[in-house]
């Protein structure tokens, strides 16, 4: 039997005009602007639109300011938000190497075109609380000096060298993918993979490049190079038969360079990973490039034998809006569900109960009939 | 792809030049030099001003095959003048004015007699830029690291 249920309008009424007293709080209390959360939760915004994979940064402080800082709520605020716009385009690809760097660390070369960069980082920070923010004491304004020469890429350096593959390239006649207007195919190309891994969740992605530094799929990882900074973005205009400037993004991208003993067909050379986030995101990019090694199995005939070399499990589970959907749903109402399942159980137990004290049950008298 | 194969020629270059400036205008940087014209121009709609998106692409590696990064709003407009130029004004965000705004500078730069007044804008945007890229890029070199060499033992 099934009992279609109504009700509940008033009370979810109700409780969305508590969530909208409980986010605002005491309202003795200033409330924050969006401006305040792009310029003092910048990070917070910047992992919002990596992962909504929509890139505006005051839309994601909103996001933020409304989801009362729950960020996997955000994210899906503002993955719902874009999904009401029209897509204009696909841009010409950012060019990294030109990027206006704000930080360049390599962990490769002590001395490299450029130097090492240090940038806004928490590294070297001793983290230790820092009780004057309580009291919003002054803030110095930043050190400056005369800028030096061109930050040269550092898989460039190598390249010379020919002991690292080149930058990635799709097989012969490969068509670019996009996950926002196809369903997801395993196996599933590196290009997708990456558009994938781009978005996905953070906590995800690090625990899974933190288990290949821990022996479950091991790739022997350097960081060739971080760097975070602007990147112009061009979109081609058909009316006018070139491509213009449509403004810039911040992005962080992670080359890491990997040991590889060499195969059969391939000599010993360093391979790579790669990670590109929007907005300063050391801590995805680093983990994206891990990841992006580990899936590369297929490529370099490495066995899979870990979960981070599975592309069917890390893609499949990468996506934090669709993880906190499907497990956020089992607290809507399941009434009818558990009810046939009640019954399914209280039925078992009376034939386990029956067994157990040694009554031949009704199937079985049947069949001994 | 004839659009890629096509030489631009110097006008497109210039006129490309000014569109990546007016994409990055502030709004009061475009209200002031609207707010300067001493000649309204007479401007129709003829698409937009709209928000819409546009999907970002990187490449592999830094610059191997491209992939799709993610999406970036985008708001754009196409106006025309009573003379008959056609602007195009497009950046990313969500500001549908500044979008216009930037399509009629567009459209004014192509009518000679107000070309000057919009590279003045554009000189204006550009020197601002430059002045802000300037500014991070010192406070980025100031993080950069000197090493020294430690020499331990004697020889």
């Amino acid at each position: 039997m099934y009992v279609a249920v109504k009700g509940g309008e008033a009370a979810i009424a109700n409780a969305h005009r508590l969530l909208a007293d409980r986010r605002r709080g005491d309202r003795t209390l200033p409330s924050i602007t969006i401006q305040q959360v792009v310029e003092q939760l910048g990070l917070a915004v910047d992992r919002v639109m990596a992962e909504a994979s929509l890139y505006d940064r005051e839309l994601a402080a909103l996001a933020v300011r409304q989801a009362r800082g729950d960020m996997i709520e955000a994210i899906f605020i503002l993955r719902a938000y874009r999904t009401t716009l029209p897509r204009f385009g696909y841009s010409e690809p950012v060019n990294t190497a030109t990027m206006k760097v704000e930080r360049r660390v390599s962990a490769t070369y002590k001395d490299l075109p450029g130097g090492q960069l240090l940038g806004p980082t928490f590294d070297y920070t001793h983290r230790l609380l820092d009780p004057s923010l309580i009291d919003d004491a002054a803030v110095e304004e930043p050190a400056v000096k005369e800028p030096g020469e061109h930050v040269m890429r550092v898989s460039d350096i190598l390249d010379g060298e020919g002991l690292i593959e080149g930058d990635g390239r799709m097989p012969e006649g490969h068509v670019m993918g996009d996950l926002t207007r196809e369903p997801m195919e395993f196996p599933m190309a590196r290009d997708l993979r990456l558009q994938a891994l781009a978005r996905g969740d953070e906590g995800f992605l690090l625990a899974l490049a933190y288990s290949t530094q821990r022996g479950y799929g091991r790739t022997h990882p350097f960081v060739g190079e971080v760097r975070i900074g602007e990147v112009e973005v061009e979109l081609d205009l058909p009316e006018l038969g070139f491509a213009v400037s449509l403004g810039v993004v911040r992005v962080t991208e992670c080359q890491m360079v990997n040991q590889f003993m060499g195969s059969a067909k391939q000599p010993p050379q360093f391979t790579r990973g790669y990670g590109l986030v929007f907005g300063q995101s050391e801590r995805k990019a680093m983990s994206m490039s891990l990841v992006d090694r580990a899936l590369r199995t297929d490529e370099f005939s490495e066995d899979i034998v870990a979960p981070a070399q599975d592309q069917e499990f890390v893609i499949s589970h990468a996506d934090n809006v669709q993880a906190t959907g499907f497990v956020e749903h089992l607290k809507l109402p399941h009434y009818v569900d558990f009810q046939a399942e009640l019954d399914l159980v209280r039925r078992m137990r009376r034939d386990y109960e029956a067994a157990n004290s040694g009554e031949p049950t009704k199937e079985r008298r049947e069949a001994a009939e | 792809m004839d659009a890629k194969l096509k030489q631009e020629s110097p006008p497109d270059t210039a006129r490309k030049a000014g569109m990546r400036l007016l994409a990055r205008a502030s709004s009061e940087e475009l209200n002031a030099a609207w707010e300067a014209l001493a000649d309204k121009p007479d401007v129709s709609p003829v698409r937009g001003p709209e928000t819409g998106l546009v999907m970002v692409r990187g490449r592999i590696g830094g610059g191997g095959d491209a992939f799709n990064l993610g999406e970036a709003t985008v708001s754009r407009a196409t106006i025309r003048l009573s003379t008959g130029e056609i602007g195009h004004g497009q950046l990313l965000g969500t500001d549908k004015q500044r979008a216009r705004l930037a399509a009629i500078f567009d459209a004014l730069f192509q009518r000679n007699g107000d070309r000057a007044t919009v590279e003045a804008l554009h000189r204006k945007i550009a020197s601002r830029i430059a002045a802000e890229d300037r500014r991070t890029a010192e406070e980025t070199a100031a993080t950069r690291v000197d090493f020294f060499t430690m020499v331990r033992g004697d020889d």
